[in-house]
């Protein structure tokens, strides 16, 4: 028989106890054959998808809309400020996208708004829909690993928050240039960057956390009412919980330093909880070189300082905490995800 | 007449086996979705997984798949262990789920091509490939359609195609004929039958609709709760369902007479005659069909009777056993106890 000559081999293979791991066997296949991994076909093919679809043409819309109406009444404000001799002359390029005339948001409110709301959209029915749609088996019944496809879906999409929210904040920064004629220094441009960085990593986190209710929820519609539940918790009662907490729980002010500071910092650390608070800190340290700390200060801490914008490398020091924070949220929520999902069941339908 | 049971014989006992399932189960919780299977299927043979829903015909194949883990015993699909080595038994294997779903708003080809990426196929073969399989399954008109506007038959034809494409050993059908049109369900098993004689490839398909199964499977497997409980091929499927081992003969002639009635009643074998009575025969050249229950295969003697009697035969047939029969003999009872504990 002609499968005699074939058997050997893969006998020995399955047998042989110093096999290579299958990750190295797929590696090594990678090599003999040119061409794109199953990963990289999957991003491709998410990016695709989203780029062509409704849902994000809308998004896309809006946030180019907010932004837009942001730096304009950024830019009044700076023209009425400087007119008048009330601004503050520093750091005025980074200020358009913190300052506001007070009618519309500012360009870092706006991100911080509806930035979620991106991420969100963009993952509540990565994988139910799929499952629904019976595509789901179709696509693990190919020689791909299973975790791949979660992280394809999450690599597509935060690709993609990337290119947009870098693209906004080019241009915002570039219409800027050409409406207050103020050119950026390279250490503004830095910490635009880093804050549009921060920006995609917070966004990464509500995409992952989306992700993870379309593990966990069947249906698209109860998938995206809970982000949307948990993104308006975050966003606005949250606050409010910790302000109510604060009242209830605070010292009387004629206490000791230590016990005023010990409940200030237990407040600070409760707020930390928040995705949006630990965003809103990171991006008030990068576009405001003005924020020396992020915690309370004693006076005693304060004499002697000289109140000046800190460098940018003392500034990415202060929002450290913040950034590796963000990102270990969404690594929770990734780690949460490939459990669910490795242990899920593929079947066409539910 | 069909009276050959004897060459029913498994001839695939020579053969290499391709998938090789031992005593693999799979508990749920409190349920056993499948119990105890064994199973072994060999290279170029088309085998009906036969069973009724809820069975367990999903769990199983998922199982073979890697795509589930059996909580005890094991399985070999082209001597790969699906537990350790998914991935090496997914480039071989092409599994169409029931319901085989796809990516709408993309065009036929465009699905195709995404499933040969991911199996690492060039682009330009790629192509070329997707191309000819569309060709093959009969939707080289629809080439550049999105798949949104398929028919549910032209799904499940692009779902062949889209199995196809990796150049499979073994190609896994989960309810293939599943709710299209008796002549889509025709022209479907017809590829499929076709595929596998060409090709070479080995072909398991499981369903619940006895009737296209018999049409194109070597071997039919009974599936019950989670157990096998029969498998071969329809004949032999048929004699082990016959465990009173009566055999019964239906003939139809022309010139009843008493001598006629007689002879088979006396027959040998013949426990019981099912005809016209000799009161009712009012003349000689009456038209008249009988039924004969034998403890064995008499049909050619009773034509001999039939002759000699002076009497013209019309017909004669050994009654098979039909799917149907067998069906309902092995699963009466099963699907009411799975119905009312429907799979989680």
């Amino acid at each position: 028989m002609n499968e005699a000559a074939a058997s050997p081999n893969w006998l020995k293979r399955i047998f042989t106890g110093n096999q290579p791991s299958l990750r190295k066997q797929a590696r090594l296949e990678k090599t003999s054959v040119r061409t794109t991994s199953p990963f990289w076909v999957m991003v491709q093919k998410e990016f695709g998808d989203h780029m062509r679809s409704w849902r994000f043409i809308i998004l896309i819309a809006i946030i180019a809309l907010a932004c837009i109406g942001s730096i304009y009444t950024a830019v009044t404000a700076l023209r009425d400020g400087v007119k008048s001799q009330q601004a503050d002359n520093n750091f005025l390029f980074l200020q358009m996208f913190t300052v506001s005339d007070g009618t519309l948001p500012t360009f870092v409110t706006f991100v911080s708004f509806l930035g979620p709301l991106v991420g969100i959209a963009l993952g509540f029915d990565a994988v139910n829909t799929e499952r629904n749609k019976g595509t789901l088996s179709r696509l693990l019944s190919q020689p791909i690993y299973r975790d791949d496809f979660i992280l394809a879906k999450f690599t597509a999409s935060l690709l993609l928050v990337a290119v947009v929210l870098y693209s906004l904040g080019f241009l915002v920064m570039g219409l800027g240039l050409f409406t207050i004629g103020y050119p950026p220094t390279p250490e503004e441009v830095m910490r635009v960057i880093l804050f549009l960085f921060v920006a995609t990593v917070y966004v990464g986190f509500w995409l992952n956390l989306a992700i993870l209710f379309s593990i966990r929820f069947r249906q698209a519609a109860t998938s995206a009412l809970s982000g949307i539940a948990l993104w308006l918790f975050f966003t606005i009662f949250y606050s409010m919980l910790v302000g109510i907490i604060e009242k209830a729980t605070a010292p009387d002010a004629s206490s000791a330093l230590s016990i005023l500071l010990r409940h200030a910092n237990r407040m600070l650390l409760l707020n930390r909880l928040s995705p949006a608070y630990l965003f809103s800190e990171a991006t008030s340290t990068l576009l405001t070189p003005g924020v020396r700390s992020l915690g309370p200060l004693t006076t005693a801490q304060v004499i002697g300082a000289i109140s000046s914008p800190l460098s940018l490398m003392q500034s990415i020091l202060l929002s450290w905490p913040q950034l590796v924070g963000l990102i270990a949220a969404t690594m929770i929520c990734f780690g949460i995800s490939y459990v669910l999902f490795m242990r899920q069941e593929v079947r066409s339908k539910g | 007449m069909e009276t050959s049971i004897q060459e029913a014989v498994p001839v695939t006992e020579q053969l290499e086996p391709i998938i090789e399932l031992k005593r693999l189960t799979k508990r749920y919780d409190t349920q056993v979705a499948v119990n105890g299977l064994n199973l072994t299927i060999s290279r170029g043979e088309v085998f009906g997984l036969l069973g009724p829903n809820g069975a367990g015909k999903t769990t199983t194949i998922l199982m073979m798949l890697g795509l589930t883990e059996p909580t005890s015993g094991s399985a070999r699909i082209c001597g790969l262990d699906p537990v350790r080595q998914a991935l090496q038994i997914k480039r071989r294997v092409g599994y169409m789920p029931d319901d085989v779903g796809f990516y709408e708003d993309r065009t036929a080809i465009d699905n195709l091509m995404l499933t040969a990426r991911l199996n690492r196929i060039p682009s330009a073969e790629g192509i070329a490939r997707a191309q000819e399989l569309l060709e093959l399954v009969g939707l080289k008109d629809a080439v550049n359609k999105k798949v949104g506007a398929f028919s549910r038959g032209m799904r499940q034809r692009l779902g062949i195609a889209d199995v196809l494409i990796k150049r499979p050993e073994v190609v896994i059908l989960d309810e293939p004929t599943l709710g299209i049109d008796p002549e889509g369900v025709r022209e479907l098993l017809k590829l499929i039958s076709d595929l596998s004689r060409k090709e070479k490839i080995t072909v398991l398909l499981s369903s619940h609709h006895l009737h296209q199964v018999q049409q194109i499977c070597d071997r039919v497997g009974l599936f019950v709760r989670g157990e096998l409980i029969a498998s071969g091929d329809i004949e032999s499927l048929a004699e082990q369902l016959d465990d009173e081992g009566t055999v019964t003969v239906e003939l139809e002639a022309e010139g009843w007479s008493e001598d006629l009635i007689h002879r088979l009643t006396n027959l040998s074998g013949v426990i019981s005659y099912h005809g016209p009575q000799s009161h009712e025969l009012v003349h000689n050249s009456i038209t008249a069909s009988a039924t004969l229950i034998c403890s064995r295969d008499l049909s050619s003697e009773a034509a001999l009777e039939i002759i000699q009697s002076g009497a013209r035969l019309n017909a004669i047939s050994r009654k098979q056993y039909g799917l149907d029969d067998i069906y309902h003999r092995y699963f009466e009872g099963g699907e009411r106890g799975e119905r009312s504990s429907s799979k989680s």
